[in-house]
């Protein structure tokens, strides 16, 4: 596993006054303005309630036909006001930081309330966590011209490695998206995230067969990091050779056999077979079919894996999460039993549990729920090479494209976009993009060897639910399973 | 529930008003970036309030208001270009943006393509599309009908939980400007409501939904018959088997056949062609649907979800065919990607707006009856489908067909093939046309295709 090159120092206090001179200065708003909303928002009868204010700044550079030709950049900057009261919540937005509308927005929310107990004005107090990413602007790293000039080689890197590249698009991201969040239980937190990511998809063409490659990376690091110890040039070459790999894919097979999934990105596999399904909202409402299994072995006794909002630099990682709560590293399963559910503050509460860090939400105009960081797998003693040659017939798949999961029935699918056929322990050639579908519990039941090759993916994963995305990471050793449905035609 | 808030009274409609304050907005924009040294400049600003309650297990869940701004600003200077967007549309955050997007084009690099339509090609005279509909419904209302949505899903014991039920009201204003004077736009309104439940029999859960969506709240489905449909979905899966690894003809749903020409569409949108990632680049004049089908779009239908009376790039929208015949006829282009492949703008800027298939007079049951042995396919999961090569494969869930009727359900499977083949091989589409939504079309009938399961 590889970490971030950012050391940070910064500290919980620091944080919260470059947050405050950001949100709260402009708008003429102290700590005490924000204590005084949320005793007005303290109605009888309420819970809980939290103000999010963010500013939050993107940028996207394209290039395409050899040529940065478009680029974006895009600024978002609102407050949003939640009020619980037992399971319900009320929720009001604005994209104005303006104590009218605060105090409009609060009313609304408030609106949820019916009658209850009288609430205590909150106390707030900075949460102290550890700094996982240094609190910087990434768009500001670099000048434009280096941006574009970063495209411009890596373009030129993908034409020249082949000449069956035809076509090749770059893009270069970054977000430096600054928060802070004061909750009526005392909570007043900040943060300021940096995110950055590469990618690099190219077209590959010979004898009339066109195909796909791509491949990227970032964190919550700076551009200098996607240059450094080059990983862009690595991710370029990984593009191409992907796509040359898929113009001599054969039809993949269709039906039930054993799987071998590659160290890193297939780690998508845990996300949608296990992550969903132990978010503790799905568990407090008993829609999961993992919510009347605690304690319970729903995997083999190989599998523990963990929900880690701590790793440094990672795209998934954050100092606190967006109710100020700092992330945690949760086990999920323990040896095969399930031991964790990854929990919001609402959540926690209502079904008695302790708040994991992993309430998220995609923006101020969004709600918080639970949501995954990093998700991944703790490595197990086999040799990956023994891992494949154990198959007599199936498939070994390294690269994947997206998934999905239906939580209650535990059904999941995930595609593959790079894959071989295996014979007699052999690979005996690429397989064209199949999607593999299983039942969460028996599919990890079925987990029969882990490899000792624990990796993280390079920093590309989106994770969407209910209409929200947040950037998470996945990560897992080599690991064979012993039955899984393979999508293909032949 | 109290009414301390005045937000109800605000979202019965978008007024007139608001419509000539974002006019007003727009043009400020484009006078700006002249200002700045833009040589040319759009903008595209919206402005929308909507109200969402859902309820669940009888009891509020959660009760928002939504208020959504959005500015977008493109800029030309010489062929080079850049783009910009915020959330705020106060005039010192469209100086800033307007700024933004200049420093960017003063970076990218030049493309001939870029650039305005030309003056005389713009939309004028615009159609009434009769899209706003506000409605008068107070946060109380909402939770009412919620309820009664739900409790009528919930009758059966087999249904054992709820995801929850969904009333949501919407109305919002668009305005798109550019610097040849264009700036016009329009109103609408989207009301929806939705309810998702799970069913448990020998300790195995099913969820299933559904939902209904429309520009006017008075032809929206009764929240009962909404909860009753969601119910009869939910309850139909319990008991799901898993089918062997076969080759079988399949029946796509209304619900699902929507996404299949879903694929077509953006297999023949300009972005997927000039970037040369789309397996049906170059088949303008062949035979890629069977002859009985045309498929057209009707942008200016009354009402209609996608309903536009100019697209993203301020040119008409128009009746037009993009399948006649079963031959591929026409491109789904915008003035960017046209100008790449050099040919006309289809009026195609921001998509496609109301597909519709023509159809034969059989039902879903009769399609059933006519594939006699197969799968009728009600879901597909996952992200299996590579338009550059047109290869698919997707995860599914549905009913076996034995001798003409719905014998069970059936999950955890695959179906995959080709998608050229999968339209090629269209067999028959229903009379049962699902409205909702851009694409309005019925049940597709396909030739065999690879099921993969136990």
């Amino acid at each position: 596993m590889t970490s971030a090159t950012t050391t940070a120092t910064t500290s919980a206090s620091d944080l919260i006054g470059t947050a405050q001179e950001l949100l709260l200065v402009p708008a003429g708003l102290d700590t005490q303005g924000l204590t005084r909303l949320l005793d007005g928002a303290l109605a009888p009868g309420v819970d809980y309630a939290d103000l999010y204010f963010q500013h939050s700044r993107h940028e996207g550079w394209v290039l395409e036909d050899g040529v940065v030709r478009d680029a974006s950049y895009n600024l978002e900057r609102g407050t949003g006001v939640r009020v619980i009261s037992g399971e319900r919540t009320g929720f009001a937005y604005s994209d104005e930081i303006a104590l009218p509308a605060l105090q409009q927005a609060t009313r609304a929310a408030r609106a949820i309330v019916r009658q209850g107990s009288e609430g205590r004005t909150p106390v707030l107090a900075p949460v102290t966590s550890p700094s996982l990413y240094a609190a910087f602007d990434p768009l500001a790293t670099w000048q434009a011209p280096r941006k574009v000039a970063l495209l411009e080689r890596l373009d030129k890197l993908a034409r020249s490695l082949d000449p069956a590249v035809t076509e090749v698009t770059v893009s270069l991201n970054a977000v430096h998206d600054v928060v802070l969040v004061a909750a009526t239980d005392g909570t007043l937190a900040a943060d300021v995230r940096p995110l950055v990511r590469l990618n690099v998809s190219v077209l590959a063409e010979r004898n009339g067969r066109r195909e796909r490659g791509s491949a990227g990376g970032g964190g919550r690091v700076d551009y200098d990091w996607l240059e450094a110890e080059g990983r862009a040039e690595h991710w370029t070459r990984e593009a191409v050779r992907q796509a040359l790999v898929n113009l001599e894919a054969q039809p993949a097979p269709a039906g039930t056999m054993p799987v071998v999934l590659g160290p890193g990105w297939p780690g998508v596999l845990l996300h949608e077979a296990v992550g969903h399904g132990l978010e503790g909202d799905f568990n407090r409402k008993g829609t999961s079919m993992f919510a009347r299994r605690f304690g319970e072995q729903v995997a083999s006794p190989l599998c523990t894996v963990v929900d880690d909002g701590t790793l440094p630099g990672r795209r998934g990682s954050l100092n606190v999460d967006d109710e100020g709560t700092p992330t945690h590293c949760t086990t999920l399963i323990e040896k095969g039993r399930l031991t964790g559910f990854m929990q919001d503050k609402m959540n926690a509460r209502l079904s008695g549990f302790a708040p994991t860090g992993n309430g998220r939400r995609e923006s101020y105009a969004h709600l918080p729920m639970p949501r995954m960081t990093n998700t991944y797998m703790l490595p197990g003693e086999s040799d990956p090479e023994e891992i494949i040659a154990s198959l007599d017939r199936g498939i070994y798949a390294v690269n994947f494209g997206g998934g999905q999961v239906d939580i209650t029935s535990g059904r999941f699918v995930f595609s593959t976009s790079e894959a071989y056929l295996v014979e007699k322990g052999r690979i005996v050639a690429p397989v064209r993009g199949a999607t593999l579908i299983g039942s969460g519990a028996e599919v990890m039941q079925q987990i029969s060897m882990v490899g000792n090759d624990l990796a993280l993916d390079s920093g590309i994963g989106v994770c969407g639910k209910e209409g929200q995305s947040v950037p998470v990471g996945v990560g897992q050793p080599t690991l064979r399973v012993d039955a899984l449905t393979v999508g293909g035609t032949a | 529930m109290t009414s301390s808030n005045n937000h109800s009274a605000t979202l019965a409609a978008i007024e007139p008003d608001r419509l000539e304050t974002l006019r007003h907005k727009a043009r400020f924009v484009i006078e700006e970036a002249a200002r700045q040294g833009a040589d040319a400049a759009e903008a595209a600003i919206s402005a929308g309030e909507g109200l969402s309650v859902t309820v669940r297990l009888g009891e509020i869940e959660t009760l928002e208001f939504n208020r959504d701004r959005s500015v977008v600003v493109t800029v030309f200077v010489g062929q080079c270009k850049g783009s910009a967007s915020s959330s705020d549309d106060a005039e010192d955050s469209l100086r800033e943006t307007v700024a933004a997007a200049l420093a960017i084009a003063r970076q990218t690099g030049a493309d001939p393509h870029n650039g305005l339509a030309a003056a005389d090609a713009l939309a004028r005279d615009l159609p009434d599309l009769d899209l706003h509909h506000p409605w008068s419904l107070t946060p109380e209302q909402a939770i009412d009908m919620a309820l009664a949505c739900e409790n009528a899903g919930r009758r059966d014991a087999r249904i054992v939980n709820s995801e929850g039920a969904t009333v949501s009201s919407h109305a919002g204003a668009r305005i798109y400007a550019n610097s040849h004077g264009f700036c016009d736009g329009w109103r609408s309104t989207q009301h929806s409501l939705s309810c998702v439940l799970v069913a448990e029999q020998d300790g195995a859960m099913q969820r299933d939904y559904w939902y209904d969506s429309q520009r006017d709240p008075a032809v929206l489905q009764a929240p009962e018959a909404v909860g009753e449909r969601a119910a009869q979905r939910t309850l139909a899966r319990l008991g799901a088997a898993r089918p062997g690894t076969a080759e079988l003809p399949v029946l796509f749903a209304p619900e699902v056949a929507k996404g299949l020409i879903g694929h077509f569409v953006s297999a023949i949108s300009g972005g997927a062609l000039y970037r040369k990632a789309s397996f049906l680049r170059d088949r303008i004049g062949s035979q890629v649907f069977p002859e009985w089908l045309t498929i057209r779009e009707r942008p200016h239908l009354p009402r209609g979800s996608a309903s536009a009376p100019f697209d993203s790039d301020g040119l008409p929208t128009r009746e037009q065919a993009f399948v006649q015949d079963g031959v591929l006829v026409s491109y789904a282009l915008g003035l960017y990607a046209s100008r790449r492949l050099g040919l006309e703008p289809t009026g195609n800027g921001g998509g496609v707006r109301n597909l519709t298939l023509t159809h034969g007079d059989e039902d879903q049951a009769a399609l059933c009856q006519r594939m006699g042995e197969g799968i009728l396919i009600t879901e597909v999961m996952g992200q299996g489908v590579n338009l550059v090569t047109g290869d698919y494969s997707r995860g599914a869930s549905g009913f076996r067909v034995e001798q003409g009727r719905i014998a069970g359900p059936l999950e955890e499977f695959t179906i995959a093939g080709h998608l050229g083949e999968m339209f090629a091989g269209l067999q028959a589409a229903g009379n049962d046309v699902d409205r909702r939504g851009n694409i309005h079309c019925g049940s597709l009938l396909l030739s065999p295709m690879k099921i993969a399961g136990v």
